[in-house]
């Protein structure tokens, strides 16, 4: 009898958050294409060999193999995708770019969320650190960023560049310069949701067990405050990839031969009507990456939420 | 009941528990809700206390209070002996499995994240260094106590009806073998044909495993069938306490003749006689009090001297506790008459 019950607990929890998961036809589609667009721009570089920052005058300018139908475009199979100005290989850039993009994206948006959710529920459970703690964050909130952003950039560049090489340093200097100056939202979001589940009878049952703060907040608030955590992390994911490319193009970010999807925008923008492709394909992939993680975000907020999954 | 020798398990004396209220553009401390305001009982070892009156009257603030929920404002609490109204959060936690509560929402009080198991467990993994198996078939135990089929352990809450999940709440209260327990209202929330279930299985719990009981209850009746004691609040102050067979049958203070008569009588009959007290206005605010007695702007035998002073918690017969002037006038045969008058009631019925 024992033993016949013990068997009915054996089943893994997350088998039934995968399971409620799958039924989420967005959250599939898009965690299908985030794990392409992840392949893609890791592996690219070794199935694509051409390398993304090399001149190739001869070759300026080509059109993507798709306006071949049109008749007159000058293209080739060498570069399907076309290549810019300069000669340099669309594909490649957008292959390479996109390591930079993702990385910066994740990175940021986990700094950020991790930023954010730290300060809301301090704020939101400790009452003595709550005005201290949001009244800090009203001060960041009214900051203006863009110029914020630029003094940071001039300020610490150098430094990190002669510390970490100049690739890795600005790395460094953008993921932290975007993740706390992105962390407002979460927190506001999270103290409200902390402060209304405060009062809720099973925390106070926890607490007349005895239950220790840290504990209270790992396992009563922190699972129930992840939907809008997980909501405002693919917000967030956009937003990093979105400040970044900004970055870029004010000539702060990376290096201007340093191909990001958001840099390839905007270099392609003066001539956008001539070669639309060029601000087709980053800001296809930009959009693309961003709505996957959403629907994953969407996906992943329903599967964890015992409620939905119904049990 | 008093020949047993009664030994109080919990003490309460003089509680207080005050709100701030913060009010201005600067926030300045402009006042206090007094949500209760000097309460003072004992509760004997294997009895239950039912503690009524109406809404807000500061019955689950007190129940709180007693389990140190609060920081309460002051007064003394002592529980088996060890005094634990003036100990830091931190030093309470040892004594916390003595003490456990049961809550009015069922639905409110457990988490919907976590399963049955892991939240009738909760107890266990702080105050015990059982293994998982050993905490296992300790949970798969309390189920069965309370009466839920060990299948249902990996579910969660939202799963269960209101009556299920009142049982997981007890069970999860039970965890620890608490001696004292305080359920705030743990009825009100359930439809009438569950809370008699429910009630019935606080009962048969209290003779397994001879808890003490402090029962918050609106509900007369109810505290009617499962209290051996009865104490009414109004206004964060007791102003009745007795055992229950008196308390029914001839209330003292004119607040509890008032609660008492306003019990719907299932018999049309019976009904038809019995004459309603309707109290008049509404209850004053917790954080402005009247002067003199609490009750004393809805009092219908109100007297010039309730409107100065306070009338004292006295106990006017063995066991029975009233806060009234009727039986405190400073003529002490007046009090004495009133007294007299109602055991020789008491005698008659």
């Amino acid at each position: 009898m024992t033993e016949d019950l013990l068997q009915v607990r054996v089943r893994n929890q997350w088998w039934d958050v995968w399971d409620q998961f799958k039924t989420h036809r967005g959250a599939v589609w898009g965690g299908g294409f985030l794990l392409f667009i992840t392949l893609f721009v890791l592996l690219g570089p070794y199935i694509w060999q051409l390398d993304a920052t090399k001149l190739d005058i001869r070759n300026k300018d080509l059109r993507p193999f798709y306006t071949a139908l049109s008749g007159t475009a000058n293209w080739t199979w060498a570069h399907p995708l076309g290549t810019d100005n300069l000669g340099r290989d669309t594909l490649a850039k957008l292959i390479e770019g996109g390591q930079v993009s993702l990385s910066v994206g994740w990175v940021a948006m986990a700094l950020a969320l991790v930023l954010g959710t730290l300060i809301g529920v301090l704020a939101g459970y400790f009452r003595r650190l709550d005005n201290l703690l949001m009244r800090f964050t009203d001060l960041v909130l009214s900051l203006p960023l863009l110029p914020l952003l630029l003094v940071m950039m001039l300020l610490f560049r150098d430094q990190l560049r002669a510390a970490f090489g100049p690739e890795t340093g600005i790395f460094i200097l953008i993921v932290v310069v975007i993740g706390i100056t992105s962390w407002m939202q979460t927190a506001r979001i999270v103290r409200g949701d902390v402060l209304a589940l405060k009062e809720r009878e099973f925390v106070l049952a926890a607490r007349s067990i005895g239950t220790p703060a840290y504990r209270m907040i790992i396992r009563h608030l922190l699972p129930n405050v992840m939907s809008p955590i997980m909501v405002s992390a693919t917000l967030g994911l956009a937003n990093a990839i979105i400040t970044e490319s900004a970055l870029s193009f004010l000539g702060l970010g990376f290096p201007s031969d340093y191909p990001t999807w958001g840099k390839l925008l905007f270099d392609s923008v003066d001539r956008m009507a001539d070669y639309p492709e060029r601000v087709i394909w980053p800001g296809l992939a930009i959009s693309l990456t961003v709505l996957s993680v959403n629907y994953i975000g969407d996906g992943l907020r329903d599967a964890l939420d015992p409620r939905i999954r119904g049990l | 009941m008093r020949d047993l020798a009664p030994r109080p398990l919990v003490q309460v004396r003089d509680l207080k528990m005050h709100f701030p209220i913060y009010s201005g553009l600067l926030r300045r401390h402009s006042g206090n809700v007094k949500a209760v305001d000097g309460v003072s009982f004992d509760i004997i070892e294997g009895e239950t206390l039912g503690l009524v009156g109406e809404s807000g009257c500061g019955k689950s603030t007190c129940g709180r209070a007693i389990l140190r929920l609060y920081d309460i404002t002051g007064g003394s609490i002592t529980i088996d002996g060890a005094e634990i109204g003036t100990l830091s959060q931190h030093s309470l936690r040892p004594l916390r499995p003595r003490m456990q509560m049961v809550f009015q929402d069922p639905q409110a009080s457990l988490n919907p994240r976590m399963t049955v198991q892991s939240i009738i467990q909760e107890p266990l993994d702080e105050h015990t260094t059982m293994s998982t198996a050993e905490k296992r078939e300790k949970v798969f135990e309390l189920m069965d106590a309370v009466g839920l089929n060990r299948r249902f352990a990996s579910r969660y809450p939202h799963a269960f009806s209101g009556g299920q999940r009142q049982r997981i709440g007890i069970a999860r209260a039970l965890a620890l073998n608490p001696r004292f327990i305080v359920c705030d209202e743990p009825i009100a929330a359930l439809d009438v044909s569950i809370q008699a279930q429910v009630v019935n299985l606080l009962e048969d719990l209290q003779e397994q495993f001879g808890l003490t009981y402090l029962f918050i209850s609106h509900d007369l009746s109810m505290v009617r069938h499962i209290a051996t004691r009865v104490a009414v609040m109004y206004l964060g102050k007791v102003v009745e306490l007795a055992p229950r067979e008196p308390i029914y049958a001839e209330p003292l203070h004119p607040y509890t003749q008032a609660l008492l008569s306003a019990v719907p009588e299932p018999d049309p009959s019976l009904d038809a006689r019995d004459e309603r007290i309707i109290l008049q206005g509404d209850v004053p605010s917790p954080a402005n009090p009247p002067k003199g007695c609490n009750f004393c702007t809805r009092c219908p035998k109100v007297m010039e001297i309730c409107k100065q002073t306070e009338p004292d918690f006295i106990e006017l017969m063995p066991g029975r506790f009233v806060a009234c002037h009727l039986y405190t006038k400073t003529n002490e045969t007046a009090g004495a008459t009133a007294a007299h008058e109602v055991k020789e009631h008491q005698q008659g019925e």
